[in-house]
């Protein structure tokens, strides 16, 4: 039997020795460094939750109908007459919320250890395009449900564009196909969320993944493993992938498969942040609801958004923070002048500067969920400001701080005390 | 559109408004507890399907309730002739909207969009109120076009609000119930057959709910193994790396 197997193979290698190249190029011989730590399972993760939205959308398609009149009913018949429908639609909507906490926690790792920093900086922006392309992915398929919040978020975002100067409007009518959000704008949304986008994401991980192992992984110590190389030429601090990160990182899904299905089966809700309450409510183009937020993904940058007040009665000035806010991120490779790549050997201004971001971030996406008066308001004797909400100052303060941490990047990375890096990796 | 935009952005100061008011009763709810299940199916077909749906609930699938398909045609089929067939109403929605001046919806859904504790809530603050066009009201949700469909079972009673004094604060106004006439079921009958009715909805909202608790449990406690052996594995090939 192993000998046939084994004949199979020299058949197909024979014919198509590729496979077997790539394979070594990009596991059995990519080296990776030996001190991988909790933060670097979320790559390996980002590509499982890819898989599962994938299977699981082309399941949900078998009987999901992307039509005004059908879809929230074709929804509700997968939850309760398909068979094992709801596991499946579960999945997609827990996998939609886990792929962005994936996301998040993979691109904070980079801001931890410097991994957009130089040689790594295309790495990094066509990490930034795949998040891009995710939050278009989210967008899109947080329309199918067809419930009041998909309708009205889609409203509102789509609306966003028509704040552009002069082409906005015309802009608009172009994404949705009609002068409001309709069953043309549902059906090119499910014709962009379960083929353009996906085909996208796909070949943008492709590239990720060989831009990074073009330059090889960088570390939670931040320094060139290749730099120290034993008799074989292979870097004395790395390991194979595959085996020993192929097994590591199958202990590291299992464990967020764990938590992944305690979600799904119990709390698939999770409190009206992964399924919002009202989006139980089939779509009514007469009916807005009183309070509209986005899904808790996309709050801080809604959060911006809402922070901005209008400038000549036009919401365009917010609609631009938020978006240089999230494609700052491109930008992130040459802003960072510190010499060192790793939070381990940065000064305190660095350190700083990361907690303050993290905290503002968490702020924004809080506040981005709740009304502006979820807090409040303050007394204003002099009548001056066109907001007494105290969560809209504290949002306004927020993004500023949000800005301050990009814009004076430069400034205190270049100032900061860093610490000598080692030649080797710590253990 | 851009004004729409502006009241989206800078409007949901309403929603505040609206989610401040009368405070909440637990429900009491136990989605495993079939005969109050059974009970709240039972209210529900009686009391409510006259004017709402359950449009996406089959009756046939009410046998997971412990019910047979006699018990179902003869207790709570008055409005469909196969058991196969969804629990809709019969009442057609255009007519219903010049009745009431909005169709009665849906109620599939209406426990996860909602919340059972304001269904539990609502369904017990009807009262008597001169001035809007059904003679009722409600204390959860004001203006309701809604009438008090059970008030045969819970009687009439009349609300007093006293609003807190001002500038004290966030001081909640008081609420006195004043009992108009009695109905067939004491207050805690009442009480007891609203939280099986609310039960049913919540069922209603999503009958895989149990069957998904329990696929749960057996998921975890297989990937609690599946780790075990995924660890040992990996502590065994890193046992070389120094």
């Amino acid at each position: 039997m192993a000998s046939r197997l084994m004949a199979l193979w020299n058949w197909f290698d024979a014919r198509m020795p590729t496979a077997a190249e790539q394979w070594r190029i990009h596991a059995a011989e990519y080296y990776a460094p030996k001190n991988f730590n909790f933060w670097y399972f979320f790559g390996s993760l980002a590509l499982l939750v890819l898989v599962i939205q994938i299977v699981s959308g082309i399941f949900l398609t078998m009987n999901y109908k992307p039509d005004a009149a059908l879809a929230f009913g074709s929804v509700e018949y997968i939850m309760r007459d398909v068979p094992g429908g709801w596991i499946i639609r579960y999945i997609h909507s827990t996998g939609a919320s886990a792929f962005f906490i994936v996301v998040y926690l993979h691109m904070f790792r980079g801001l931890l250890y410097g991994s957009y920093k130089q040689p790594r900086e295309l790495v990094w922006i066509f990490g930034v395009v795949i998040y891009l392309s995710l939050m278009g992915e989210a967008f899109f398929g947080y329309l199918l449900p067809w419930g009041q919040m998909s309708y009205w978020g889609a409203q509102v975002i789509v609306n966003l564009f028509g704040t552009v100067p002069f082409i906005g409007p015309d802009l608009a009518l172009w994404i949705r196909g009609d002068y409001v959000v309709s069953d043309a704008t549902l059906n090119r949304f499910f014709a962009l969320h379960v083929i353009a986008l996906p085909l996208v994401l796909l070949g943008l991980v492709v590239v990720h993944l060989l831009a990074l192992h073009d330059v090889g992984s960088n570390n939670p110590d931040g320094v060139d493993i290749k730099k120290v190389k034993d008799a074989n030429g292979h870097p004395v601090d790395g390991i194979p992938f595959h085996p020993y990160y192929t097994v590591k990182d199958i202990m590291g899904a299992v464990v967020f498969l764990g938590v992944f299905c305690f979600v799904l089966f119990f709390v698939p809700e999770v409190g009206g942040y992964f399924l919002e309450y009202n989006n139980f409510i089939p779509a009514d183009p007469l009916k807005t609801p009183p309070h509209i937020a986005p899904v808790w993904y996309f709050t801080p940058y809604y959060s911006i958004l809402r922070a901005v007040p209008p400038l000549f009665n036009s919401q365009f000035p917010g609609v631009l923070a938020m978006g240089v806010a999230v494609l700052i991120f491109f930008f992130l490779p040459w802003l960072d002048r510190s010499p060192v790549k790793s939070i381990r050997y940065r000064g305190s201004l660095w350190k700083a500067a990361l907690a303050i971001f993290v905290v503002v971030f968490l702020v924004l996406g809080y506040l981005g969920t709740e009304p502006t008066t979820v807090w409040g308001q303050f007394k204003d004797p002099w009548n001056i400001l066109d907001t007494k909400d105290v969560a809209t100052w504290v949002a306004r303060l927020c993004s500023i701080v949000y800005f301050l941490f990009f814009f004076l990047m430069p400034w205190y990375t270049a100032r900061d005390s860093v610490k000598p890096v080692p030649e080797r990796v710590t253990a | 559109m851009k004004r729409l935009l502006l009241a989206l952005v800078f409007a949901p100061s309403l929603a505040a408004a609206a989610e401040a008011g009368f405070p909440l009763d637990r429900s009491p709810s136990d989605p495993r507890d079939l005969v109050s299940l059974q009970s709240g199916a039972r209210t529900f077909a009686n009391y409510c399907e006259g004017c709402h749906g359950v449009q996406y609930l089959r009756y046939n699938r009410l046998e997971e309730l412990g019910l047979n398909e006699g018990e179902i045609r003869d207790n709570l089929m008055f409005f469909a002739d196969k058991v196969g067939e969804t629990m809709k109403t019969v009442m057609p929605a255009k007519e219903a909207k010049t009745w009431f001046g909005v169709a009665p919806p849906d109620l599939s859904l209406v426990a996860r969009s909602r919340g059972a504790d304001w269904l539990y809530t609502y369904l017990r603050t009807f009262y008597r109120d001169s001035k809007t066009m059904t003679g009722w009201n409600n204390a959860v949700f004001p203006n309701v076009a809604m009438p008090h469909a059970l008030w045969t079972l819970q009687g009439e009673r009349a609300l007093e609000v006293e609003e807190p004094k001002e500038g004290e604060g966030a001081g909640r106004p008081e609420y006195r119930w004043k009992e108009l006439s009695k109905g067939t079921l004491t207050q805690v009958e009442y009480d007891a057959l609203v939280r099986d009715l609310v039960n049913f909805l919540v069922y209603a909202g999503e009958p895989a709910a149990t069957t998904r608790r329990e696929i749960g449990i057996v998921a975890l406690f297989v990937l609690g193994v599946v780790f075990i052996f995924a660890w040992l594995v990996k502590r065994n090939f890193w046992k070389d790396v120094k």
